[in-house]
């Protein structure tokens, strides 16, 4: 960013403040100053343990980024392997590709009940929430990338008589690198988006769960501020997953 | 039941006291002495005092048994002997201290300590709830117990399904309808004890202010928190005996809690019944009053359940033993009005209740204002009884029966037997020092009209108003 925009961006983040402010005052809601004297509560001791159902907001967010990191690291690695393969395989893929769409359009939380049911272990639930939302971009567009590289690589692999596993990993995933890092990206933004329903609709641990105990509660004050917390704290992933993902991205 | 015994049962008093009789003799077979139900001072060592009770007991029986029951020799004794020297005495002929001991050590080896139990933030759960803040969980070696809360009931089914909690605390006919696997895998559950009895309400927007009986609520939209729950039993209940056809009339969803006091705000319900502290909170937010406490309705009727499965109970006896007498201990704990301004800041703060102390001390206290700009005294709004009677299974089945909840035929008496375990709750209250009834049945009246628990089938035909 450079200055003009720096000054436009906070210009229209105090503009966004005064707005929020306009709207609730007097009213019922939250205004952004009763969000701050709430947030500073909170982020004074961000790491007590106060019981099984009473944890600070670091805590909570640490439990929600340990549940993100593990659903979409085993999905990653899973979308990565399956994509290889079947981009690999242009007819099963054109055969399998519908299905992969059909299982992307549904909404990760439709398939709680019947993991819960399945499974009967809510931990292991969200697990599999975060892991069915973090699949399927993944494997469509490393599917799709493998499918694409330049013939003219795998035949110079080919001569050179170079092993399977070098081939992975010294031509197709590099080659393939910049449309699996999109997948990824995408499977990122739709894991982190699904662990905070699936917290608060299996009361396990975490900023989902925050959530519900605050609404409980009807303080709808704590509710903005988790909120925000959750927004931020999905930013903060999001730039750290880039930072990553810069070091494996290839360009031609 | 609860008033009338805080008398000293017979094996309690002081076997050391001429005047004291260790004999039962009261005529309601409650092991009183005959006359000591209208004593207003409890004899009894506190039911926290559990060491105390044990070693009361123990004094008693080998006391007893020294004179070999003979009562007057005991006291000519006693009289010429005076207590102290007579406790010096007897302890040196047999070795009390070790009896004593040996008897609070009954419970066994625990199978499992890191009992876990699902809970709603909700005053109904109080003695689940505040077991642990107050320590009723440690006191019978339950030293890792845990409280996870819970967001709804069906979370609770889920988990107590699943087995990832040991024990829960649940709605009366949950236990009820698991076991019968109405909307539930079908998996036998037990409820060696009842938590509370009353305690719930019917809260109407504050618009509805001039609305004073059920046919006023036709076209009412309204919630409850479960289908499995006593509180669609008894709004249905009672919007039929007020002519209102529940299913067809008013129109009544499932909602957590929460979520009808911001409905209610919202304008999307007319009035919920549910358990407190929402109808209170509803007063709190000043958008709805409380049209009328549950216990207008049915004084005494119970509301939620410890539960446990059936399974589970069989694995860890000695686990389940230890867990029942902390719910109990600690149900009767409750039921002692002068503990619950000390129980509502227990369980106020964030890891349980998560409420203001104000609002759950209104409801426990029974002084509360009801939204109409009155300020009410009921202090029996809600209270705490752990025996579970089978008579109220039964109702429950009828009703269940009569809203179309169970299709089929049901044997009302076997299924009530099997999951409330009125037998076992009385032998805990028993060595608790409290007298429980003696038979899991009784009559019970319900707005004024009369559920014989023998002929089941008679009251439910006696509705004109129901779906099957």
């Amino acid at each position: 960013m450079n200055g003009r925009a720096i000054i436009l961006s906070c210009s229209l983040g105090c503009l966004m403040l005064l707005l929020w402010h306009v709207a609730t005052a007097g009213s019922e809601l939250p205004t952004p100053s009763a969000v701050l004297k709430v947030a500073r509560e909170f982020l004074r001791s961000p790491f007590y343990d106060a019981g099984p159902n009473d944890k600070g907001i670091g805590i909570l967010a640490a439990y929600s980024i340990g549940r993100l990191a593990a659903g979409f690291g085993c999905a990653s690695v899973c979308a990565v392997l399956l994509g290889v393969w079947l981009g690999r395989r242009p007819i099963l893929f054109a055969a399998l590709n519908p299905y992969i769409q059909i299982l992307r359009a549904i909404s990760p939380i439709a398939w709680m009940p019947l993991l819960l049911y399945s499974v009967k272990d809510s931990g292991i639930t969200a697990f599999l929430v975060v892991f069915m939302a973090s699949l399927w971009p993944t494997l469509a567009n490393t599917a799709f990338g493998v499918a694409n590289i330049k013939k003219d690589y795998l035949n110079v692999a080919a001569i050179l008589q170079i092993s399977p596993l070098k081939t992975l990993l010294r031509i197709i995933l590099p080659a393939a690198g910049p449309t699996i890092v999109a997948g990824l990206k995408i499977s990122m933004g739709s894991a982190w988006v699904a662990v905070i329903p699936a917290e608060a609709l299996l009361g396990s641990m975490g900023l989902g769960y925050f959530v519900w105990n605050e609404w409980n509660n009807l303080s709808l004050t704590s509710v903005v501020f988790a909120i925000l917390v959750i927004g931020i704290v999905g930013v903060i992933v999001d730039f750290l997953f880039s930072r990553l993902s810069r070091r494996l991205a290839y360009t031609d | 039941m609860r008033s009338e015994h805080v008398n000293t049962p017979g094996c309690f008093a002081d076997p050391f006291d001429s005047e004291a009789s260790l004999l039962s003799r009261c005529a309601c077979g409650c092991g009183g002495a005959a006359g000591t139900h209208d004593a207003p001072i409890r004899k009894v060592p506190a039911s926290g005092d559990r060491e105390g009770l044990i070693a009361r007991l123990v004094e008693s029986a080998v006391t007893r048994a020294l004179f070999g029951g003979h009562e007057p020799s005991r006291r000519v004794f006693m009289r010429a002997m005076g207590a102290g020297a007579a406790v010096a005495l007897i302890g040196g002929m047999f070795p009390l201290e070790a009896a004593k001991a040996l008897a609070s050590e009954k419970i066994g080896t625990l199978e499992k300590k890191d009992v876990t139990i699902g809970f709603m933030p909700i005053t109904c759960g109080t003695p689940i709830i505040m077991a642990h803040p107050m320590g009723f969980y440690a006191r019978y070696g339950l030293t890792g117990a845990v409280v996870q809360k819970a967001s709804g009931w069906a979370m609770i089914r889920d988990w107590a399904v699943s087995g990832q909690t040991d024990y829960a605390h649940m709605l009366a006919p949950m236990p009820i309808a698991m076991t019968l696997g109405l909307g539930s895998t079908r998996m036998p559950f037990v409820v060696p004890a009842i938590e509370n009895v009353n305690g719930q309400a019917i809260t109407l927007h504050i618009k509805h202010d001039k609305v004073k009986t059920a046919a006023q609520m036709k076209g009412f939209r309204f919630a409850v928190p479960f289908d499995y729950s006593m509180h669609n039993l008894l709004l249905r209940y009672f919007l039929a005996e007020g002519g209102v056809n529940p299913d067809t009339e008013v129109q009544i969803r499932v909602l957590p809690p929460p979520e009808m006091v911001a409905n209610l705000k919202a304008g999307n319900l007319d009035g919920y019944l549910s358990p407190d502290p929402f109808n209170q909170r509803a007063v709190y937010e000043k958008v709805g009053f409380i049209f009328k406490l549950t216990r207008d309705l049915w004084e005494g009727h119970p509301c939620c359940s410890f539960a446990v499965s059936e399974k589970f109970a069989k694995e860890a006896p000695n686990a389940f033993r230890a867990v029942v007498h902390a719910i109990i201990d600690a149900t009767l704990y409750s039921s002692d009005p002068a503990n619950r301004k000390e129980i509502a800041v227990a369980i106020a703060p964030r890891n349980y209740l998560n409420q203001p102390v104000e609002v759950i001390e209104q409801v426990l206290t029974g002084e509360f204002p009801d939204g109409l700009g009155n300020t009410l005294s009921v202090p029996q709004r809600i209270d705490f009884d752990p025996f579970p009677w089978q008579s109220m299974a039964v109702w429950i089945l009828t009703q269940l029966k009569r809203w179309g909840y169970i299709k089929e035929d049901v044997d009302y008496r076997k299924v009530a037997e099997s999951v409330f375990l009125a037998g076992d709750c009385a032998a805990v209250m028993r060595e608790m020092g409290k007298a429980p009834p003696d038979t899991g049945y009784r009559k019970h009246t319900i707005m004024g009209k009369e559920f014989n628990p023998a002929e089941p089938e008679a009251y439910l035909n006696s509705f004109s108003m129901r779906k099957t």
